[in-house]
């Protein structure tokens, strides 16, 4: 072992370290300089009347972004009653029902229609439900948000459920008990909390979409009334006042992506806190 | 964990054979002490008793270890008989020591004009535990059914021993002492077919799994099913 | 050994039964009269069958989208297979407990143990608090859980769920109860309980035993089935079959020969 060869050896391994670490500390820095911008930009403005007021007129100064928090929940709701029920009743098939081969199919296209652009989303419910009723809706903006969760739903929900060990589905069964009442009541059960987690995740990810709500949403500067009307929601919201050449309402579109990244920041807590250990069971 | 086992059952049928040796040797030396009236020989077997006794003690242990590993079927079987065979040859060893025993008694003293028949019986008894054991080693249940009935044969002989001793005590009382040190050895002899006869018992419900003891059965059994 | 088919004293009649996954016959022409209110043991070395066997006894085979079975077998004089049976009536008056002991999670104690009843239709809570003690009783465990029936399930020692796993079986009143290894996973100590229980219960109800030690089937068991290769070999009283067997596979099996 000759010094030269391990000076070099120490440095190669020096570098490395040094080069990883590097690369983790620049994955994280978009994420702290979003939060630095925003908090920056955005801080400042949020107070009372941005959660309560309607945008004001073109132009004038204050008002808020009431109107397209309240939409963004109301769409978001709406894509939970369309997302869950489809994606979970789908997950329970794919994991409990089904042979291979038509199993394999609906996986296959899942994952593809996971991987389609929002905006073709957009259009494809322009054309179902936009156009045959004459009118852009909160309705068309709840479906294509809840069109978009399923297969994301359908996926998680099979891959929790395939988690659930076998021997809990052949001892209820042992017992006498029908195949569906053991996945209702002893698979999905167990799995309950992969589920919510599923659904929560899936909610996170489309409350920021924006391309399809053009199609369909379009936006809104009243607050909601009829669900066959356009609504507003933070997305478009925002967008609206970032292209615009008021300098109130460029104030007003930091202070909402501020916002919107705190709800997305809430359900990822949220769901960390509920998939927590509370007890590790006795061997 | 198998072929522990096995090694251990390979060592229980040697010590068992080596018990039996001694045993057979023990048998024939105090037979000759007895009739050739040799003291150093009768001395020689009182001695060897111990080492008899010795292999009774090793054998048990071997067996209880044995035990442990819950032998099944035919090896659980070959151990138990193991146990017993052993027992039985210990007290064959006692019964030669009592035979050396009244070697020595008679040999301190004038002979006795008498023709017994106890050599030939002592030579029936000496085939009776060879077979049996041979028996033993060979797996063979018929062989040692047809030991069982030689027995009487034994028992026969002890009678009629028994009786030329008393006629001759009737005729000539100054031999009383000397005629009941040969009905006693005798009687030792009678024992040691006996312990025999037990031992061909132990090895028809070994290898046939069928116990006939004390039925009086004799002649052909069950086939056995692993041999 | 042979008994009619209505005779109290059989619970089980297999004739001719035949297990096939796929193409793969696994289980070739078994019959066998399964005494009642007494201990049968199945024993065999891996792969001989006896799983099959046991699951072909509350039908739990068909779980397999591929297996098929041939042959009959009636439990007290009812076919299990006719055609008007549902799977899930004959798996209530057949009951199973497992190798790995698998009490539901979610679940506390006595909820684990009134599950087969209340999933199907029993609500009434004094039936339920009832059969939870009286089956807590008879898997021994009533007197190291009665003051905390509705802590997790989970929170019990390995030996524990297993006996819980056994009350929940007990609890919706089986008439045979089938027992797939069901002390593999346990300590020495946790395998006596289990094994004291058996002979309990068998005073009640008819148990087959699947077990791979010889040492256990002997203790627990009156019969004894020996499995090879997808047959039954020999069936026998258990004393009969571990001092002196009548087949030379039963008799190198049991001694260790092979398996």
């Amino acid at each position: 072992m000759t010094a030269p060869n391990h000076n070099w050896r120490k440095f190669k391994n020096s570098f490395m370290q040094t080069l990883t670490f590097a690369c983790a500390i620049l994955v994280v820095t978009p994420l702290v300089l979003v939060f630095y911008h925003l908090i920056k930009e955005g801080f400042s403005s949020i107070n009372l009347a941005f959660f309560t007021q309607l945008p004001k007129p073109e132009g004038e100064i204050g008002g808020g972004m009431g109107n397209a928090i309240v939409g963004t929940f109301v769409l978001l709701g709406q894509a939970a009653v369309v997302g869950v029920p489809v994606g979970v009743l789908g997950g329970v098939f794919l994991s409990e029902y089904g042979g291979t081969k038509l199993n394999w199919a609906i996986r296959f296209a899942a994952d593809i229609l996971n991987g389609v652009p929002s905006i073709n989303w957009g259009i494809v419910v322009w054309g179902l439900l936009v156009v045959p009723m004459h009118t852009y809706s909160a309705l068309a903006g709840g479906v294509v948000l809840g069109m978009m969760m399923i297969p994301l739903v359908m996926r998680t929900t099979e891959e929790v459920l395939q988690l659930v060990p076998g021997g809990y589905r052949e001892a209820a069964l042992a017992l006498g008990i029908s195949k569906w009442k053991t996945i209702v009541q002893i698979v999905i059960r167990t799995a309950m909390k992969g589920i919510v987690t599923g659904v929560l995740l899936a909610l996170a990810r489309v409350a920021g979409e924006t391309a399809p709500l053009i199609f369909t949403a379009l936006g809104n500067e009243n607050w909601p009334h009829k669900l066959t009307e356009p609504i507003a929601a933070m997305p478009l919201q925002i967008y609206n006042y970032a292209i615009g050449p008021y300098n109130d309402q460029h104030r007003q579109a930091w202070a909402g992506a501020f916002v919107l990244l705190l709800l997305v920041l809430f359900i990822n807590i949220g769901v960390r806190f509920l998939t927590r250990d509370r007890f590790k069971p006795k061997t | 964990m198998e072929n522990h086992f096995e090694a251990g059952l390979d060592a229980l049928k040697q010590k068992l054979l080596t018990m039996a040796s001694h045993a057979e040797t023990a048998v024939n030396q105090s037979v000759q002490a007895l009739v050739q009236r040799d003291l150093d020989l009768a001395e020689r077997v009182r001695r060897d008793d111990r080492v008899i006794d010795q292999l009774e003690v090793e054998i048990d242990d071997l067996v209880i270890q044995l035990l442990t590993k819950a032998p099944l079927a035919t090896n659980l079987r070959l151990v138990t008989v193991a146990m017993k065979i052993s027992q039985n040859l210990e007290r064959i060893g006692d019964e030669a020591t009592k035979i050396a025993k009244r070697a020595r008694d008679l040999a301190q003293e004038p002979p006795i004009k008498i023709n017994l028949e106890l050599p030939r019986m002592a030579g029936i008894a000496l085939e009776m535990l060879k077979s049996s054991l041979d028996a033993f080693v060979n797996r063979d249940p018929a062989a040692a059914r047809a030991i069982i009935p030689r027995d009487k044969e034994v028992d026969a002989l002890n009678k009629q021993i028994h009786n030329v001793l008393v006629q001759h005590m009737v005729e000539n009382p100054d031999t009383i002492a000397r005629c009941l040190h040969w009905m006693v050895a005798s009687k030792s002899l009678e024992r040691i077919a006996d312990h025999a006869t037990n031992i061909a018992e132990d090895v028809v419900y070994l290898w046939e799994a069928q116990d006939i003891r004390h039925t009086g059965a004799k002649g052909a059994g069950a086939p056995v099913p692993n041999s | 050994m042979s008994t009619a088919a209505n005779n109290p004293n059989t619970a089980l009649t297999v004739r001719n039964l035949a297990v096939y996954f796929g193409a793969n016959k696994v289980l070739k022409d078994v019959s066998i009269d399964v005494a009642a209110r007494a201990v049968t043991a199945i024993i065999g070395p891996s792969g001989c069958g006896k799983s099959t066997f046991l699951r072909a006894l509350n039908r739990m085979h068909e779980l397999n989208p591929e297996a098929r079975m041939e042959g009959e077998i009636k439990l007290f004089g009812d076919d299990i297979y006719s055609r008007n049976v549902e799977p899930v009536v004959v798996r209530r008056r057949v009951g199973m407990v497992f190798q790995k002991s698998n009490p539901f999670p979610t679940m506390s104690i006595t909820e684990n143990v009134t599950v087969g009843l209340r999933l199907n239709g029993v609500r009434e809570k004094k039936i339920l608090n009832e059969r939870t003690e009286q089956s807590l009783r008879m898997a021994a465990l009533w007197d190291e859980v009665k003051d905390r029936l509705h802590a997790p399930a989970i929170s019990l020692s390995g030996g524990q769920q297993q006996r819980l796993c056994i009350a929940r079986a007990l609890a919706v009143q089986p008439e045979v109860l089938l027992m797939d290894e069901p002390a593999s996973a346990l300590d020495p100590l946790a395998t006596q309980k289990i094994e004291d229980l058996i002979l309990q219960l068998k005073r009640d109800y008819t148990i087959v035993i699947v077990t791979h030690n010889m040492q256990q089937a002997a203790r627990v068991s009156d019969f004894t089935a020996f499995f090879y290769l997808g047959e039954l070999v020999e069936f026998d009283a258990t004393a009969k079959i571990f001092t002196s067997p009548s087949k030379k596979q039963t008799e190198d099996y049991v001694t260790g020969r092979f398996g």
